[in-house]
């Protein structure tokens, strides 16, 4: 485990986030703190609510109640031209890449550079390239999205994230999709960035092999909760049935009350 | 519930939806005024380049199908204008009465309408896969406003491309019209313009240009509010294409009525 700057303050800070999708309650009151330089992991099934804390994360989605700081700052209460001066720090390799479809591999990597700077085109392009030759995509600058394997889009989404040189990296389900091989080449990249770079690194991830390959540490969500937050040696050792459900792919029993279900099988029907 | 109150509600929520969307919309064209014209001050211009390509794709590609379309029509509206005219021996009337309709309704009318349906459907389609592939939150995230990015281009390549059309589909149309004056009263096609632009004053010309401009921030800002609420993949994304396409014109043929009634009093 890599030296944790424990002096400087950490650069992810949520407190008691709540958020809702209509009436159904989504987040329930995270508290969680990641420190600078090292790998977080979400870990969660679906419908626990890790892509909507990743959306709060990424300030695409607002709280409906606690807040959040990155970098020392509360993103709820920036204005638009601070937020967008903190977005230039951050990085994110979304689920299915989110290339830019109209664009070729090296003019999605340069897009970032071609936005938030004024370099000249030779510079930029001599930069875009730098970035497609540490996640080895060298050689596929002129390719259109369209023409990449599932591998090759998750290592070109990568190098457009970190090309304005993000002291912060998101990844959404950096293994969905991919071969074990291609998987483990990219949990591989993403430690070889954190160790060059020293960048703070966020995964939201199902995938328990990855996540624990990865991890400094790993944060378990379940319906909108927390469960635990610690190592992955605390994690791997919790007696919390629900965290040794999920690690050991159990299915839950949900107890059955008879009264609701009969409720729920006559719902809407008494009107009619 | 009840029936009638079903009803109600239904209506209700409908309405709703209605209002919140129309408020959207013009959330889309405030900010997009915002970016055209502080942008360069913030250091987020709207690309000239990106006009440039919506300009091509709005504009130039419709030439060919509103010069055809308005030319058919110019041709359909002196058939009909001199059959009509015959019953009171006033066929020579048929000139202003083309002049007229054309210039105030017709050409901006089927100007806007090919619009609509090629590029209200294209934008649609267009900004709908980018919010399924989650190409909008990745400009987000980057910092990059996505109004600014792809509505203002839009927006603008629209207010100037319209107008263009417009005059363009105004002239098909009058020489259409002119032609088949020319063929069936032995009236050559000079005569014809002659005696066009001896009844259209410049105010005319306006009312179909002013319309032209409305019509097009119509198809710019429904397209992209159905584009930015795709949901529900390929199948809410085809959804929102016909959407697209079927709003713009009904809320084009409205306008145009409420506008014309406005115009000619």
């Amino acid at each position: 485990m890599p030296a944790i700057n424990q002096q400087s303050e950490p650069v992810i800070e949520i407190r008691e986030l709540v958020t809702y999708y209509g009436e159904r309650k989504i987040l329930d009151g995270i508290n969680l703190t990641v420190e600078s330089g090292e790998i977080m992991v979400v870990m969660g099934g679906s419908g626990s609510g890790k892509s909507t804390l990743l959306r709060h994360l990424l300030s695409l989605n607002r709280p409906a109640a606690g807040n959040i700081r990155l970098f020392g700052q509360e993103v709820n209460k920036l204005s638009s031209r601070a937020l967008h001066q903190m977005r230039q720090r951050i990085g994110v390799s979304f689920q299915g890449g989110a290339l830019f479809n109209s664009l070729n591999v090296e003019e999605n990597v340069a897009f970032p550079l071609r936005e938030h700077t004024r370099l000249d085109d030779n510079t930029i392009r001599i930069m875009a390239r730098m970035k497609l030759e540490v996640v080895n995509l060298a050689g596929f600058e002129k390719l259109m999205p369209s023409q990449l394997s599932g591998g090759m889009i998750k290592r070109a989404a990568l190098a457009r994230a970190i090309v304005m040189d993000p002291k912060l990296l998101f990844f959404d389900e950096p293994s969905a999709g991919l071969d074990p091989v291609v998987s483990a080449d990219l949990d591989e990249l993403i430690l070889r960035l954190r160790d060059a770079m020293g960048v703070t690194i966020v995964v939201v991830t199902h995938e328990l092999e990855s996540a624990f390959r990865i991890a400094d540490r790993i944060t378990v969500l379940d319906k909108g909760k927390i469960l635990i937050t610690g190592t992955t040696q605390e994690v791997k050792e919790s007696d919390n049935p629900r965290v040794q459900n999920l690690l050991n792919r159990r299915t839950e029993d949900i107890p059955v009350n008879a009264d609701e279900y009969l409720q729920r099988l006559t719902d809407d029907l008494a009107g009619l | 519930m009840t029936r009638p109150a079903h009803f109600i509600a239904h209506t209700g929520r409908i309405s709703l939806a209605a209002i919140e969307e129309m408020g959207y919309q013009f959330t889309l064209f405030a900010e997009s005024l915002y970016w055209l014209i502080a942008g360069p001050f913030v250091s987020q211009p709207v690309r000239l380049s990106a006009v440039a390509d919506e300009m091509m794709k709005i504009g130039v590609l419709a030439v060919p199908v509103v010069v055809l379309l308005s030319f058919s029509n110019g041709v359909m509206m002196a058939i009909q204008g001199i059959a009509t005219l015959q019953e009171f021996d006033a066929e020579s009337q048929v000139v202003p009465g083309i002049a007229y309709s054309v210039t105030r309704e017709f050409g901006v009318l089927i100007a806007a309408i090919v619009v609509a349906g090629r590029s209200g459907s294209a934008i649609a389609a267009r900004i709908g896969s980018m919010q399924m592939s989650q190409e909008i939150d990745a400009l987000r995230v980057m910092g990059i406003e996505p109004v600014r990015h792809l509505v203002a281009p839009i927006l603008l390549a629209m207010l100037l491309m319209m107008p263009v059309l417009t005059l363009l589909a105004d002239s098909a149309a009058l020489i259409g019209g002119g032609l088949y004056t020319g063929i069936v009263l032995k009236l050559s096609l000079s005569t014809f313009i002659d005696r066009c632009f001896d009844t259209l004053a410049v105010y005319d010309l306006m009312q179909g240009l002013v319309k032209s401009l409305v019509f097009g921030v119509l198809i710019a800002l429904i397209a992209c509010s159905n584009g930015f609420s795709v949901t529900g993949g390929s199948e809410g994304l085809g959804r929102a294409t016909t959407r697209s396409v079927v709003l713009s014109i009904a809320a084009i043929v409205v306008a145009d009525m409420i506008f014309t009634y406005f115009l000619n009093r």
